[in-house]
């Protein structure tokens, strides 16, 4: 017995010498810089960029993790200013507008450069676009380019021969654009990579134009025109873009390499930007923003977003059939608590399906939080102060942000209207199919614009919108938004035309706005010419890495 | 021996053709599909999109002609990540899954085998109540807790190590190693407490004490071969449930594996993936514990006599 104690203990420390051995397998020791020292030495950008892309290929791919980094590698026709978002020169110099606004001619730039040393062409432009549009590509974004004369009906294959369709090189460096109708957004759709060009030949190295799983994209394999090249693509751990030498304006980049992060954790993200491994993170976690706002020289940056957070109504199942009903709802969400306490701060109470301010065009606030008249028009619709309500369901998405302000929304029309409403979630996939169906009484949706224009937002809703999900149907709303507003001389009449719309839509109320989105980022202090902007649009051409500037002292 | 084994893979395989059938119906009758998006899809789009999948086929017609390609090892493209097939996808994480799970395994062995031996020297006592209380609070202590705790100690605070990544930076392969591994060593402890505390009092290891063998001697060379023989059945288990399982510690720490894959297939309602990942962990689960079933057969001498006895 005398003798167990040092021979346990001799076992003991066999065992820790073991562990310290399978620990010291797993380390080569060694400090080191972070990423954020060494990138501002070497000039290279460390950026949290959501999820693993889907693909790189433009005419396959949705998704904002997607854009950002098919953005830095191909160029648009023209680009978007990070500061204005109107249009800027990418790969064409100028355009000119003829046939009041049908017809745009784009005037390529002859040094806009594939990265293999080949001039961009605007037959290259024609082969994209066919592809993009062709039945079989499976392009889910190819509507970005139905202003295009015969676009859609090529799509849909009632026209086959693309020659029909209203696009032409009229030589090397000029592109014939002809659109159904004046489209005044339609110079910034070309800053959209459903749109962009890519080089025919590569694709035709892998396989057919239409094929959607070649290994075209792939590092060694893949030709773009934009900023960047591609250098590395590690599954679900980065991908790298290094600065192009064939770039047209490649004077102005100053960013040697990008490294962008998959980053699906937020904590593990923002985790990361405090040991100083990112300099830029997609999002920031919602209880960590009070903290960081209130820092002094905070890192924190936040801006309005194109993207508006409603729910929607099934106009045809009571008791939300009655519009007296539905504004009685509207009226009685007190927004601007919901985004004191439930939101933190970091949404603005919407009156509108359009955010204020899309490029100039500011909706009406038609209504307001008035919990009298509310209960005034829920009375004469037939339920004073709720008696024989009979009940309504509110569908959303399974996410504990979605939950807590269908919650707080419950509570605030239980109080303000004396009725009882149950609250029900769905999984993702589930939830889609019931909005499709329009299986519902209430259910949440969120709508991020696609183009910075009241356009994008109000056409949701024409009869039988494929995203229009309420059953709201009125000729003369149809009227406005697809024949009236495109043939707007000014921008002032369009705009009055739109405010019309956004009238008759809020008079019958089939969705409930609640707030603009905006965007969330921690920037490090050593970034230069990250704009905050609308589109939360990035470009990275213009992105600038000053070293020596540290992280404000409470983080360190 | 060959018999025992010839059997039981034989037993394997029928389980594995269930699990790729249940999974395929069932993945089906899932509301919603792959292609279904916030963003309505136009209806010409949705069609060519699923005439490039096969999903325009009749439902057995699918069935059949993904057992085809099942044979000949093809797992089909994924939905999710046009470009890629889910052979790649499986490949490009398993080398990470499976590094991060032996490491996780060699933790847990070494903490929880010391642990349970140790504590089983003197039970209970102080020696045998700290280390299996510690391991009580380790099997009820979710990694999405644990992992956090430590990055926030060692790579924030102390600053002693990469809180992220796998690979890229030295001692980045140390905390989602400890995380992962700390719940097993739990198990491991347990166990190996157990089987020690069997074989301790039985009368070999009397028989070697009163021969004035050294404590030492007496616990490394006579009881610990039999006393792990619990430990040994469950590793195999444990390693397949290591690779399943390692999605959260995955998603902490940034590490490029299957983990993540396997989970989000189902959400993104991406068949061929979930089909992929389902078929493959289900042959791993039932392949390692084949190969625990046999190590221990072959770890215990009446087993092994049996064998013999019977088989021959």
């Amino acid at each position: 017995m005398v003798s167990r104690q040092p021979n346990t203990s001799h076992l003991f420390s066999s065992g820790f010498s073991a562990i310290c051995c399978a620990l010291l397998l797993l380390t080569a020791c060694g400090g080191g810089e972070s990423n954020v020292v060494t990138g501002n030495r070497d000039g290279v950008l460390h950026y949290g960029n959501g999820t693993e892309p889907q693909g790189l290929d433009p005419h396959v791919v949705t998704g904002v993790p997607e854009n950002h980094i098919i953005r830095a590698l191909f160029e648009g026709l023209a680009v978007k200013n990070p500061v204005t978002l109107e249009p800027e020169p990418g790969v064409a110099e100028r355009w000119e507008f003829s046939d009041e606004g049908r017809v745009i001619t784009f005037y390529l730039n002859p040094e806009a450069k594939w990265s293999n040393g080949e001039q961009v062409t605007a037959s290259d432009y024609v082969w994209s676009w066919n592809r993009a549009l062709h039945p079989m590509t499976g392009n889910e974004y190819s509507y970005m380019l139905f202003p295009v004369v015969n676009a859609e009906a090529y799509l849909k294959g009632e026209v086959t021969d693309f020659n029909e369709v209203g696009v032409k090189a009229l030589d090397d460096t000029t592109l014939e654009v002809t659109l159904n109708a004046p489209t005044p957004y339609f110079v910034q759709l070309m800053d959209h990579y459903s749109t962009f060009a890519v080089h025919p030949e590569t694709l035709m190295q892998f396989g057919e134009m239409t094929d959607r799983y070649t290994p075209w994209t792939r590092v060694g394999n893949i030709v773009s025109n934009g900023a960047f090249t591609l250098t590395e693509w590690s599954l679900n751990r980065r991908i790298i873009v290094k600065k192009s030498e064939h770039y047209w304006d490649r004077d102005k980049v100053s960013l040697n390499a990008v490294v962008f992060y998959p980053m699906e954790n937020v904590v593990s993200e923002e985790r990361m930007f405090r040991v100083e491994q990112l300099h830029y993170t997609q999002v920031v976690p919602l209880d960590k923003i009070p903290l960081y706002r209130d820092m002094p020289d905070t890192p924190y940056v936040q801006a309005p977003y194109l993207g508006t957070y409603y729910y929607l109504i099934n106009t045809k199942r009571p008791p939300v059939d009655d519009a007296r009903v539905r504004k009685a709802l509207a009226m009685s969400v007190d927004r601007e608590k919901l985004v004191r306490t439930v939101l933190q701060e970091t949404a603005v109470a919407a009156y509108s399906i359009t955010p204020p301010d899309t490029l100039g065009y500011f909706p009406p606030k038609l209504f307001d939080y008035d919990p009298e008249q509310a209960r005034a028009l829920l009375a004469e619709a037939g339920y004073p102060n709720g008696e024989g309500w009979p009940g309504l369901e509110i569908l959303y998405n399974t996410n504990e942000g979605h939950r807590k302000i269908a919650v707080a929304i419950q509570q605030m029309w239980k109080s303000e209207l004396g009725i009882d409403i149950t609250i029900t979630n769905q999984e993702w996939k589930v939830y889609l199919d019931s909005v499709t169906q329009i299986d519902f009484q209430i259910a949440r949706r969120g709508w991020i614009g696609d183009y910075v224009d009241a356009n994008n937002f109000l056409d949701l809703f024409i009869t039988d919108g494929g995203n229009n999900n309420t059953y709201y149907s009125d000729p003369v709303y149809d009227d406005l938004i697809l024949y009236k507003a495109p043939k707007a001389e000014t921008r002032e009449e369009r705009y009055a035309l739109f405010t019309e719309a956004e009238t008759m839509l809020m008079e019958e109320m089939p969705i409930i706005p609640i707030y603009t989105y905006t965007s969330k980022h921690l920037i490090h202090p050593s970034v230069e010419g990250l704009h905050s902007n609308l589109m939360d649009s990035l470009n990275l051409k213009y992105v600038k890495l000053v070293p020596g500037r540290t992280l404000p002292e409470a983080l360190r | 021996m060959l018999r025992f084994m010839f059997i039981r893979i034989l037993q394997a395989l029928p389980v594995i053709f269930v699990v790729i059938t249940a999974t395929f119906f069932l993945v089906r009758s899932a509301p919603g599909g792959p292609f279904d998006q916030e963003k309505v899809v136009i209806p010409e789009v949705k069609q060519a999109l699923e005439a490039q999948y096969r999903l325009d086929l009749p439902l057995h017609e699918q069935y059949l002609a993904y057992l085809g390609d099942l044979a000949q090892g093809d797992l089909g493209p994924s939905f999710k990540y046009p470009g890629r097939s889910v052979n790649e996808i499986l490949f490009a994480g398993l080398p990470v899954t499976a590094e991060l799970g032996l490491y996780a395994l060699i933790i847990a062995l070494c903490i929880g085998v010391t642990a349970g031996v140790f504590a089983s020297l003197k039970p209970n006592t102080a020696q045998d109540y700290v280390p299996m209380s510690l391991a009580m609070i380790g099997i009820c202590m979710p990694s999405f807790l644990l992992g956090p705790l430590l990055v926030l100690v060692f790579g924030i605070w102390l600053d002693w190590l990469p809180i992220t990544g796998w690979g890229d930076i030295p001692g980045d392969k140390i905390l989602p190693a400890v995380t992962l591994g700390s719940a097993y060593a739990a198990y491991i402890a347990r166990l190996s407490r157990a089987g020690m505390l069997e074989i301790l009092s039985q009368d070999y290891i009397r028989t070697a004490r009163a021969k004035g063998l050294p404590e030492w001697r007496v616990v490394t060379q006579h009881a610990l071969r039999g006393g792990l023989i619990p430990v040994i059945a469950f590793l195999g288990p444990a390693f397949a449930g290591l690779l399943a399982g390692s999605f959260v510690v995955e998603t902490i720490f940034q590490i490029p594996g299957l983990g993540r894959f396997y989970v989000q297939a189902a959400f993104n309602r991406d068949y061929t993936m979930i089909l992929g990942t389902t078929v493959f962990l289900s042959s791993l689960i039932v392949f390692f514990n084949l190969v625990s079933d046999i190590v221990a057969a072959w770890l215990n001498p009446r087993l092994r006599q049996q064998f013999q006895g019977g088989g021959s």
